[in-house]
């Protein structure tokens, strides 16, 4: 009747996970109550949780990845604190079937919820803003794709207090994650919450893909588009691409276990091999989905706070276009010591240090934006200047493994560790945070707390350095990753140096909670709110709209005359909200609850497959289907916001303009 | 109206006669593969050149008359995407090839 | 170069406000192609891992693949009926085009699943060997798509049986099930020109 699945499946022989356990309950209960004390479930079911509007999908998105942050975090501080405790005998606290879900979950929680989810939030709030649209082109399924990645992450975490995680890394390298040697349901988590939250990915992909090649507003040629937006293209493009094969990885892992196939096992003529050809087919392209975004956020960011163009906007689009196109060239660099000749090696490692070129050419486009600038030192421009350092550094370890010599030494070591965290910290994450303090007052109306995001910055950065550095050192001593104890006194003093780095970065998490707080305690001081929807003196479309914008973001889609668009009409005294109408009724689509509730059924749908729980499984997978043409056959999707509604809002903001003006 | 928006939205819709040319211009190439293997009458290395020209020639029919794909602009970016996905198709197909061929001679795993 | 662009565009807005939804679906096909076009790599790597089982040279016969493959590029030129009749506004002929369509998918997938039962029958099944693991995922991969365009064409029966008229959303829903349907054929032809006469050469 129930599979898999029975009593003993919860690890209650485990202090931390029973602690950890009681601790979410009495938190989400309180949570759940305060929600029903306040009155406010039927404000988020209507407004938020079947919300097809991309603004408060993004928020969604970015609440997600703040919860998938603190969850990978926690998991990170405990890997760093057991390997500052198990030297020399000592077992440390975390147990080896312990600490190696600790590693694969904090892997897979901080690429695919994290990143992905703050990411597409990000896409979400700007894009469409940017383009001049007033959605994206399906919003249904960008509520259906939010909700798959929602669930998918729910799945990681059911996993903690019912059955295990993985404990195969977080990519799962089989033969280990075959049944043969992982019997246990903890790959099983991992297979269906990858596969559920790509599809996902994928809808976000071909979403955003759609939306920028069809509904740019008029006059916005290519080479008039933000940066951010054709990041955000190349992005979703290597999304379409690279998911796709991720997919297809981890479904015949899953075949070999579920059906007993071989594709990648020992015997039956499998070829494990072929998993990490698969996996890294997607796994490369992945950096860059997460990374070129961040590089828009900078090239917005540095403009709007050097007071300066973009340097360099072609070199800067054609550079994100070579990047996307040569991330499809160099997969092989993540297997180098798999056994194939010299040649194969040796094209794949120069096609990786080609990457360097146009990535170089980025930072110096950015740093000609800064020079001779006006430079206001904001809170986002910390983490940008910030980025530049460290990405340069991340940068110059990767082109070091590129050498397939090099990296025979350097392969599977800690050195590898601090390599990959040193771009995707230094590159992605403060990319991401600096997104998200410049276009915060867009997207709530206040600004963000500036000395609190300044000291968070200063505690991630210094924080990163003390807790990477040492793993470079302790990677070239021969350190390899993913090690629960040790007892080489070389690297007793580094590991200790690390576990500071990672308290740093706790106090840098603590810092930017203590900056959300502050923020909303603060929100309605004269001095944050945002009247006039354009806080930073901003060049392109979203600055040009209220804070927040309304729900139909413009009121007439603006006419695009020059690259930058709104500093062109600023500067030519153009209205681009051409206020004061003539308004026409807006056509808007409606909001659903098809799409939580295809979330759901493929929830049910993954938890019943992974603990074999057929009939179970069959209800979910009958809910989709159902749900799918359920959808398909309503009717009732769209609506029209009148003219009269329009013009009452337009009016009022304009009135708040003026009254800005007047003062 | 439908029928201008459909054809605005870049799939221009066939006749029964380009339908039937394409349908029986497919049915010719297909019995012609299933002859090349049933009839033995190549050498293995001449067939599969064969068959791989047999299904280029009638993939590209069938994306003409089925697909009704064309040189229209409307069409532009169902081109592009259509391009870009054969291109890294093919990158990834051979990629994989040479690499899994690379590795097996040198690991002696075949 | 970019004046024109800039006419089009703005002389593309003006116009009307084009569904996105049949390029969104040619999109997703061409990921699509991309799930085919990883099976039909893994499947070239791992076609000669028999593990002491069968070879396709074996299992194969050509008449079961030939009934097949004139069965589903019957059902394109039928769909293909059903779209011009959809064009022409002649719903009743819609629906009896995409009933034969169904049909003959119906038969396609009837005879692979026989032919999947007597494989695993004679031992052959995917756990047997590397080989038929990647053979039964490919071909079957393309079995599950015919079975949701099933699925997909009996929605677009039921929606539109009693209509007197086809919406343009009802069309964009034909065209996109159009561009599956004959996407599957086109799959169709690499696997049995890949998969089945190459192993019986």
């Amino acid at each position: 009747m129930l599979g898999r699945l029975s009593l003993s499946a919860i690890p209650f022989d485990v202090p931390i996970l029973v602690g950890t356990f009681a601790g979410v309950v009495i938190i989400g209960l309180a949570v759940l109550g305060l929600i029903t004390y306040l009155g406010k479930w039927g404000y988020l079911w209507k407004e938020w949780f079947t919300s097809v509007d991309h603004k408060r999908l993004a928020v969604m998105y970015i609440v997600l990845a703040l919860v998938a942050l603190f969850r990978g975090f926690a998991d990170a501080i405990m890997m760093r604190t057991q390997l500052a405790l198990a030297y020399a005998g000592n077992p440390g606290y975390l147990p080896p079937h312990h600490y190696d879900q600790i590693f694969s979950a904090h892997g897979t929680i901080m690429i695919f919820f994290l990143a992905m989810a703050f990411m597409t939030g990000l896409f979400n709030f700007v894009v469409p803003l940017q383009i001049g649209a007033r959605d994206v082109a399906f919003p249904f399924l960008n509520n259906l794709s939010f909700w798959m990645t929602a669930i998918a992450f729910i799945l990681v975490n059911v996993s903690l207090f019912i059955g295990e995680f993985s404990q195969c890394g977080w990519l799962a390298y089989p033969p280990l994650s075959e049944s043969q040697f992982s019997p246990g349901v903890g790959v099983d988590y991992y297979i269906w919450a990858i596969q559920l939250s790509g599809v996902g990915t994928l809808l976000t992909g071909v979403n955003f893909f759609v939306t920028i090649v069809k509904m740019r507003a008029p006059g916005m040629t290519w080479m008039k588009m933000p940066v951010f937006t054709w990041t955000a293209f190349c992005a979703s493009i290597l999304i379409m691409v690279s998911f796709p094969v991720l997919t297809v990885a981890v479904a015949l892992l899953g075949l070999d276990r579920y059906f007993g196939m071989h594709f990648f096992t020992n015997d039956g003529g499998g070829n494990q091999m072929m998993y990490l050809n698969l996996i890294w087919a997607w796994g490369h392209p992945e950096v860059y989905i997460l990374v070129i975004p961040a590089f828009g956020v900078f090239s917005e960011v540095v403009p709007a706070f050097s007071k300066k163009p973009l340097f360099g906007y072609g070199t800067m689009v054609y550079a994100t276009c070579a990047i996307m196109v040569l991330s499809f060239l160099v997969w092989v660099h993540h297997f180098f010591t798999m056994g194939a000749g010299p040649d194969v090696n040796a094209f794949f490692g120069i096609a990786t240090m080609v990457i360097s070129i146009p990535t170089g050419v980025k930072l110096f486009n950015w740093m000609f934006t800064m020079y001779k600038g006006r430079i206001e030192y904001h809170a986002c421009m910390y983490w940008v200047i910030g980025f530049m350092v460290t990405f340069t550094i991340g940068g110059m370890t990767g082109v070091m493994m590129a050498i397939p010599g090099a990296d025979f030494v350097l392969h599977n070591s800690l050195f590898l560790i601090a390599h990959f965290h040193n771009v995707i910290i230094g590159g992605v994450y403060f990319g991401y945070i600096a997104g998200m303090n410049f276009w915060f007052p867009k997207v709530m109306g206040f600004k963000m707390n500036e000395s609190w995001g300044i000291r968070a910055f200063w505690f991630w950065f210094v924080g990163f350095y003390f807790a990477f550095v040492p793993l470079y050192v302790v990677g070239f001593e021969g350190m390899t990753r993913r090690l629960n104890h040790y007892d080489n006194p070389a690297w007793y003093p580094w590991l200790l140096v690390a576990e500071v780095g990672a308290v740093l970065i706790l106090l840098g998490i603590v810092c930017q909670l203590t900056q959300l707080y502050v923020t909303i305690r603060d929100r309605n001081l004269p001095q944050n709110r945002d009247v006039t929807g354009d806080p930073w003196n901003g060049r392109s479309l979203e600055w040009s709209t209220s804070s927040p914008p309304p729900i139909y973001n413009f009121a007439i889609v603006p006419h695009v005359h020059e690259l930058d668009a709104f500093m062109h009409d600023k500067e030519n005294g153009i209205d681009t909200r051409c206020a004061g109408g003539p308004y026409e009724a807006i056509h808007m689509p409606k909001n659903t609850a098809a799409g939580l509730l295809v979330g759901g059924f493929s929830l049910v749908f993954g938890f019943a497959a992974v603990w074999y729980i057929w009939w179970l499984a069959a209800i979910g997978l009958i809910g989709v289907i159902g749900t799918v043409i359920a959808r398909s056959a309503n009717k009732d999707i769209d609506y029209y916001i009148p003219a009269d509604e329009v013009a009452r809002i337009e009016n009022e903001h304009s009135r708040k303009l003026m009254a800005q003006a007047a003062e | 109206m439908s029928e201008i928006h459909t054809s605005s939205s870049g799939e221009s819709h066939g006749s029964v006669t380009s339908y039937v040319i394409g349908f029986v211009l497919a049915v010719i190439l297909t019995v012609l593969a299933f002859a090349v293997v049933a009839t033995h009458s190549l050498s293995p290395s001449g067939t599969i050149l064969a068959l791989s020209v047999l299904a280029l020639v009638q993939v590209v029919v069938h994306l003409h008359y089925f697909l009704h794909m064309g040189g229209g602009s409307e069409q532009r970016w169902n081109n592009m995407c259509f391009v870009f996905t054969v291109g890294f198709v093919a990158i990834f197909i051979i990629g994989t090839l040479f690499i899994m061929n690379n590795t097996a001679i040198h690991m002696m795993s075949r | 170069m970019a004046h024109d662009t800039t006419v089009q565009t703005a002389g593309h807005d003006e116009h009307h406000h084009e569904s996105p939804v049949v390029f969104g679906f040619w999109v997703y096909l061409m990921t699509d192609c991309i799930i085919f076009g990883s099976l039909f790599a893994t499947f070239a790597v791992l076609r000669n891992q028999f593990n002491g089982g069968p070879s396709g040279h074996q299992l194969f016969e050509i008449s079961g693949l030939a009934i097949e493959t004139a069965l589903l590029l019957i059902s394109s030129i039928t769909y293909g009926f059903g779209m011009i009749a959809a064009h022409k506004n002649e719903i009743s002929k819609v629906i009896m085009w995409l009933g034969v369509t169904f049909l003959l998918g119906l038969g396609f997938v009837g005879l692979e699943v026989n032919e999947f039962a007597n494989m695993i029958h004679e031992g052959a099944g995917p756990d047997r060997s590397a080989f038929l693991s990647a053979f039964f995922t490919l071909v079957a991969t393309h079995g599950l798509h015919v079975t949701c365009g099933l699925i997909w064409i009996v929605t677009l029966i039921v929606q539109l049986m009693g209509t007197t008229a086809i919406p343009e959303r009802m069309m964009n829903k034909l065209t996109c099930l159009s561009l599956f349907w004959h996407f599957l054929d086109i799959v169709w032809i690499c696997v049995f020109t890949y998969v089945y006469l190459a192993s019986m050469v």
